[in-house]
């Protein structure tokens, strides 16, 4: 028991204060920039694993991309990542990123449902569905609720059943084994109900877009709520988008 | 002629070198061969030819860091063939394989159940929703299902009990809902960069294992020597791997035996070390670091004093709460003698990493096939011998502070970037090439061939989980069901990385 109290005392404050104003240390590929800077287009869209760069105008789809980097290591003139790290939105458009924009990404309020800020904005319960995931967006999410991100601070909390849930959040790109599984699950949340797609290869299937093996019919039955990119994604996009999801506006 | 080739990690051999068997040659050399205790099979798989299936079976013998490599084509058609599992059962896994991806037929096979339900088997009407489950028809037994959604945030799978009361008679586990075609997708994808972010995606947690056995497999495959800084980076990245998901893991066992503090204060104490990967090179997962070739994050003095800054303050808190963990008597009644798997079971299922090294078997392939900087460390591998969940607690916490002083004696050294790197070849043609890592589950393993033109024709993916999940319907058994979440955390095996 003493030693418990030591470890407690030793420990000190471990969680984030503000964390909507959190540094990411060191080096992060976050929102990137693209310059006007005229290139060999063809070589960074040639150059892309996933798809995700296209020109005229030329851009890059955050839920395409899997964050390696290369492309801005190819060419550093056009392309820079941006340790911004709030790149969640509610908008599918807004996660392709244009050259000469410099915007930060927000929600589209007009997007929201209603019910969210009503029912969900001071307690959001979620059920998580790996459905083919890596396991590197699933420690990430275990990560959110750890003593450093700590989001049940803010009422948000994953919950074991879909009985005791308002929202669905995806990982993975969606398999056809977990295709059934995933729609028994939604089906079994209370409306109003949320989905909330984490990771590059929930939104688009990443890497696996055009495998066989995927089953992703789900999707285009129903609006996704909220898009969190990553290749996994930082704690701090998911808490922050979540909570710019059902924060209530005047 | 003789009835096989030997390679070393990491070789790249012409495929004629590899001697053609008969079926019941093949057989006898490679169940002959597991009789030896040193040896173990790494991989042992098949590919369609034409009309014929070529098989390839890859036996490590770890007395003297060589592996067997030997081959057989066999005609696909309703022929019955004798099975390597009937001699020893550590073929199981890989001829139920077989038998679900090109429906070989074997006559006294113990148990072909599904693996994975590829999206390209040979039975299409097998289906994972309608899979028979092993059955006890009893009025005092009871089933229990669970999954393939679990009440935490984990992976899928399905695991169904059979039980007596609260106590465990059985337990089968169904996985394959992770598969995503990652094997077919590496030969489609024809860039190296896509790849390489395939093999980071086999086991997100596992990223520079699956990585590092990639890019050391396509480096001998193209003949290419990577660089003494290049060799480093991925030492540091493996063992640092290591010790970050060993400490998680430390998180999640407290988790399920709902010591709160152990639970805080492991959890916690992961964060600094994947924020260091997150400074390295700009993700918490490592993903981006093991190139081909190339390494866009050098490994500086700065970040050497970093990290060793990082391992100082770990230290004294990871001891000072590990302390407290293994002299609570509370904590221990849940890990001693739960989920015990004893030497006998896990030789006979061929088990690899800390499952093996738990009960006894000295399996670690960076003492017996090192790989990049890892002849210098002269590793010995740790071994407990209860093969319980306490024995798993422990091989962590001393593999933990193992690859601490493998880092630092690593950082005493660093070796200078090379800014002029060769150019990478062209992959040999008609090639055959092996690579074997010790990633923190245990050995993971790739092998590729290649056609006249140097394309990839075969790609196969051995995580060590697949030997391993046997392990855990073992562990189990007689055990309480409450305790499954304990047994089934203390091997957190991976479920892509299985279903690929």
């Amino acid at each position: 028991m003493i030693g418990n109290v030591k470890i407690l005392a030793h420990q000190g404050k471990q969680y984030i204060p503000d964390i909507t104003k959190a540094k990411i240390p060191g080096i992060f590929r976050g929102r990137p920039e693209i310059s006007m800077e005229n290139i060999d287009t063809n070589a960074l869209i040639v150059l892309c694993p996933t798809d995700a760069i296209a020109s005229n105008p030329f851009s890059i789809d955050l839920g395409k991309c899997v964050f390696c980097g290369e492309c801005a290591f190819a060419f550093p003139e056009k392309i820079k990542f941006t340790t911004d790290y709030k790149i969640a939105t509610n908008d599918r458009k807004s996660l392709i990123i244009k050259e000469g924009d410099h915007k930060n990404i927000v929600l589209n309020p007009e997007l929201i449902k209603k019910e969210i800020a009503d029912f969900f904005s001071g307690s959001l319960k979620l059920r998580q569905v790996s459905a083919g995931g890596d396991n590197s967006c699933e420690l990430e999410l275990n990560a959110c609720s750890n003593v450093n991100f700590d989001i049940s601070r803010f009422g948000i909390e994953f919950v074991a059943s879909p009985r005791h849930a308002d929202g669905i959040v995806i990982t993975g790109p969606i398999t056809e084994s977990m295709a059934e599984p995933l729609q028994i699950c939604y089906d079994a949340i209370p409306s109003p109900k949320i989905i909330i797609l984490a990771g590059t290869d929930a939104i688009s299937g990443g890497i696996f877009a055009d495998s066989p093996a995927l089953n992703r019919s789900f999707l285009e039955k129903y609006k996704v709520d909220l898009y969190v990119p990553g290749n996994p994604i930082h704690p701090l996009t998911f808490i922050n988008g979540v909570l710019e999801l059902i924060r209530k506006r005047k | 002629m003789s009835d096989y080739t030997i390679i070393k990690n990491n070789q790249t051999i012409p495929l004629q070198n590899i001697p053609v068997l008969k079926y019941d040659e093949f057989l006898l050399l490679n169940t002959s061969l597991l009789k030896i205790e040193s040896n173990h099979c790494v991989n042992y798989f098949g590919y369609k030819i034409q009309d014929k299936l070529k098989l390839i079976c890859c036996i490590a013998d770890d007395s003297d860091s060589t592996i067997i490599i030997s081959s057989c084509e066999i005609k696909q058609n309703s022929t019955k063939y004798p099975s390597f599992s009937a001699k020893h059962l550590a073929f199981h896994i890989f001829e139920r394989e077989l038998h679900e991806n090109f429906g070989i037929n074997y006559m006294d096979h113990p148990w072909l159940k599904p693996l994975r339900f590829t999206f390209d088997r040979a039975d299409k009407n097998s289906r994972i929703e309608n899979y028979p489950f092993y059955q006890i028809n009893s009025e005092e037994l009871h089933e229990v299902g669970v999954g393939p959604i679990h009440a935490g945030i984990i992976e899928p799978g399905h695991f169904r009990f059979i039980c007596n009361g609260e106590q465990i008679l059985h337990l089968e586990t169904q996985l394959g809902f992770a598969h995503r075609g990652i094997e077919a997708l590496f030969l489609n994808k024809k860039k190296l960069l896509q790849k390489t972010i395939l093999a980071e995606s086999i086991a997100g947690d596992t990223a520079v294992g699956h990585s590092t056995a990639f890019v050391n497999l396509w480096e001998s495959l193209c003949n290419y020597e990577a660089d003494e800084d290049l060799q480093f980076s991925r030492t540091i990245a493996l063992e640092l791997e290591r010790i970050a998901i060993h400490t998680g893991d430390l998180s999640g066992i407290c988790t399920d035996i709902a010591y709160q503090l152990g639970s805080s204060v492991f959890g916690r104490l992961r964060t600094p070390l994947i924020n260091f990967f997150q400074i390295w090179c700009g993700n918490r997962l490592a993903k981006g670091v093991i190139r081909v070739g190339n390494n866009h994050f050098y490994f500086s003095a700065a970040l050497a004093i970093q990290l060793e800054k990082i391992f100082n303050d770990f230290e004294s808190d990871f001891t000072e709460m590990y302390t407290e963990l293994k002299e609570l008597p509370s904590a221990l009644s849940r890990l001693e003698k739960t989920g015990e798997v004893s030497r006998e079971q896990s030789a006979s299922i061929g088990t690899v990493g800390m499952v093996a090294k738990t009960s006894g078997i000295k399996r670690d392939i960076r003492a017996t096939h090192p790989h990049d900087l890892y002849h210098k460390l002269n590793h010995q591998p740790i071994l407990k011998n209860h093969g319980d969940v306490y024995s798993r607690v422990q091989i962590r916490n001393e593999e933990i502070r193992q690859s601490i002083a493998y880092i630092r004696k690593l950082l005493k050294n660093i070796p200078e970037e090379n800014k002029n790197r060769k150019p990478l070849n062209e992959p040999q043609k008609n090639s055959f090439t092996l690579s074997l890592i010790e990633g923190w589950r245990g050995e993971i393993c790739h092998c590729a061939i290649t056609d006249d033109k140097g394309e990839l024709i075969h790609y196969k993916i051995k995580d060590p989980s697949m030997h391993n999940w046997l392990a855990i319907a073992l562990a189990v058994r007689n055990n309480e069901i409450s305790d499954f979440p304990i047994c089934n955390k203390s091997f957190d095996l991976s479920y892509c990385g299985h279903d690929l």
